[in-house]
């Protein structure tokens, strides 16, 4: 199974950010979710993020919340998105980041719940509220069963909290753009440069950037700042909604401008 | 964090990382000012001419000859704003003044919690935004209708079932993007670290009350303390002043909905497993996976799948013990003291007093029970004549 620390070490000779899309798998539903994740690694992603639905997303805005809902209805849950992520990797070997609420876990058996995760082929997990402080509860039983742990740093964490955060995370910071929920923006944050800028000064740990990025130009912006990585969620889950009962042109669309970016990103 | 927020393995911070600085923020600045002398007694002249308090402990004596023992009611409902929402609000609010806040927001299921606030912003001049579920809104329109006339803006939230939960769901969203000038004035004693402590304490002013009360009136103190839990704010503040006291004993009402079949109930404590909604630990009603179950009241403030740390600690320690009512008990409470003493009790209380009234002939003649009115009925008047309407459709 490839490794982040592969992934990311190849991308940095080569001078480009990754290109990191989120999906929420089984959205709109398992067959069709499967086809645009395949499409999206076609189209070149070098780590997919997934996201396993739940039914009180804090975190997120309403595009990836609608998502959510859309995937449980067609009747998703933890084992069938563990047989998802099972098929993506047998589609080809590309790094999966997990990311959760922590009742879906906690509820599992956090120590099952991340051997049977490692063992369908995830390379991380992140549990989008806990926070450093709980981190003891997952990371623990997560890198003993051979999953990178990932801890997101906000434009308001301490710069002690950052070296605190970074020194949690085995395998990517997930930087996060803008005070507020997931969602597309029509402009990318200001805080973003100074933001990655900080954490490179203190960590060695890849650092991808999420939360609004909408457009090339938001990538080119995000990569020339320093980041190791570019995460687009809302954006493409959008073309899923916009596409809903068109699978081609839903696959299309999502091709097309994940397309777009990776030519943005260079490569 | 200065302190984990635990209560046993229950409570803590379970909130996305963005919320930390925000939430230790909040806790330092509580612990600055919750004993400094110019912020209790700007709070006591504010609970004392602006709310009423103290509140009365009333020896409801046609009630007690109905049951056939004492019952004395904690007047909770003689605030102004017509419920204990008001004493957190008025604590908070003067916290985010003090903090140097300059808007509010809140979550509100029943609406009362809402009104409360929507109360202190105009009061202390702050911008308010209430987040409320789109079912609440149509069941609690007079709430809503007040809290407009405060000047708050009322927010509708579509998500889920339109209840409590997804209000406070879009109301953590909202604050995740608005963190810098803006505090969430959380109405119940659950939600991540330090709200469950900060609501205890502000709300602590009933139970201290009640016993000093009690024990003028009755010169003892009383045999058991009963309040409704839905969050569990009214309860705990009850609660928290007896808790030393080993002999009184300690009760806390759900709302039992329509059965205690998935979905149909709000009683967390009393169905629920122990699982994380809302940045706590707590019991939750909730699927074998984890995914949080909708739920059903007659009360809109009680309608809330998880419930308060402290609650779900006092439970597993044995020292409260929760029970359930249900929809059609609770309806006959509520006109039963409508009837017997000329009061009419929040649906919310009225699961206390259901309770009370099914120990009819139980207890000693004179055994004192004290029960928390923690609100009055007259929202619910409208939704109290629907049920009767329907069941007599149905019969």
């Amino acid at each position: 199974m490839k490794s982040y620390r592969e992934v990311f070490g190849q991308l940095r000779r080569e001078g480009r950010a990754a290109l990191i899309p989120f999906f929420v798998i089984g959205d709109p539903d398992f067959e069709t979710s499967l086809g645009v994740v395949k499409a999206a690694v076609d189209a070149g992603a070098d780590v997919l993020e997934l996201g396993i639905a739940f039914s009180d997303p804090i975190a997120d805005g309403p595009t990836i919340q609608k998502a959510g809902i859309r995937a449980m209805r067609a009747g998703m849950t933890v084992a069938r998105a563990l047989e998802f992520i099972g098929r993506v990797k047998a589609y080809k070997d590309v790094p999966i980041g997990l990311l959760m609420y922590y009742n879906l876990v906690y509820q599992y058996g956090v120590e099952r719940f991340c051997v049977n995760a490692h063992a369908a082929g995830v390379n991380s997990i992140l549990v989008a509220d806990l926070s450093i402080d709980d981190a003891d509860e997952v990371a623990g039983p997560a890198r003993k069963a051979g999953l990178d742990t990932v801890f997101m740093v906000t434009p308001n964490t301490a710069e002690q909290r950052m070296t605190r955060i970074a020194a949690a995370t085995t395998g990517f910071v997930y930087t996060v753009s803008v005070l507020g929920v997931t969602g597309s923006r029509d402009e990318l944050s200001g805080q973003v440069e100074g933001l990655v800028g900080r954490l490179k000064r203190l960590t060695d740990v890849p650092v991808c950037v999420g939360f609004g990025i909408s457009r090339p130009e938001h990538a080119v912006a995000v990569a020339r700042a320093g980041a190791d990585g570019v995460i687009i969620g809302s954006k493409v889950v959008s073309m899923i909604e916009q596409n809903l009962g068109a699978p081609g042109a839903m696959k299309e669309a999502i091709t097309g401008f994940l397309g777009d970016i990776r030519v943005a990103l260079g490569g | 964090m200065k302190n984990r927020g635990r209560f046993g393995d229950f409570g803590g911070f379970y909130v996305p990382e963005v919320l930390i600085p925000v939430l230790e923020e909040l806790e330092a600045a509580f612990y600055r000012y919750y004993e400094d002398p110019r912020f209790v007694a700007a709070l006591g002249l504010l609970l004392r001419d602006y709310a009423g308090r103290p509140s009365p402990l009333y020896h409801a004596k046609r009630l007690s000859e109905h049951v056939g023992f004492q019952v004395y009611l904690k007047r909770e409902d003689c605030l102004h704003g017509g419920a204990h929402k008001v004493n957190n609000t008025l604590g908070q609010g003067l916290l985010a003044r003090y903090m140097g806040k300059t808007k509010l927001i809140a979550e509100t299921g029943a609406g009362q919690h809402g009104l409360g606030t929507a109360m202190v912003g105009a009061l202390l001049g702050m911008e308010t935004k209430i987040f409320m579920g789109v079912t609440d809104i149509e069941r609690q329109s007079v709430n809503v209708h007040k809290m407009r006339l405060h000047g708050a803006q009322v927010i509708g939230v579509e998500g889920g079932t339109g209840t409590l939960k997804d209000a406070i769901n879009d109301a953590l969203r909202y604050w995740t993007g608005h963190v810098t000038d803006t505090f969430y004035l959380f109405g119940s004693a659950c939600g991540p670290h330090p709200y469950p402590t900060i609501v205890r304490h502000f709300q602590s002013c009933i139970g201290a009350e009640a016993r000093r009360q009690c024990l003028e009136q009755c010169g003892r103190l009383p045999d058991t303390v009963v309040a409704c839990v839905g969050g569990g704010s009214n309860a705990i503040g009850m609660f928290s002043g007896f808790l030393a006291d080993e002999g009184v004993k300690l009760v806390g009402v759900e709302a039992g909905g329509r059965s205690l079949a998935q979905g149909r109930h709000a009683a967390t404590l009393v169905a629920g497993r122990v699982g994380v909604l809302h940045g706590a630990k707590a019991y939750l009603l909730q699927d074998e996976e984890g995914q949080v179950h909708e739920t059903e009241s007659v009360s809109a403030g009680l309608d809330y799948p998880a419930v308060g740390p402290e609650h779900c600690y006092l439970k597993d320690t044995g020292r409260a013990q929760y029970v359930a009512a249900g929809d059609e008990a609770v309806l006959d409470a509520f006109e039963a003291l409508a009837k017997l003493e000329g009061i009419l009790p929040a649906l919310e209380s009225s699961h206390a007093l259901a309770y009370v009234m099914g120990l009819k002939g139980r207890l000693d003649g004179d055994a004192i029970v004290v029960v928390n009115l923690s609100g009055r009925g007259d929202k619910d008047v409208g939704i109290v004549e629907k049920c009767r309407r329907d069941n007599l459709g149905q019969a």
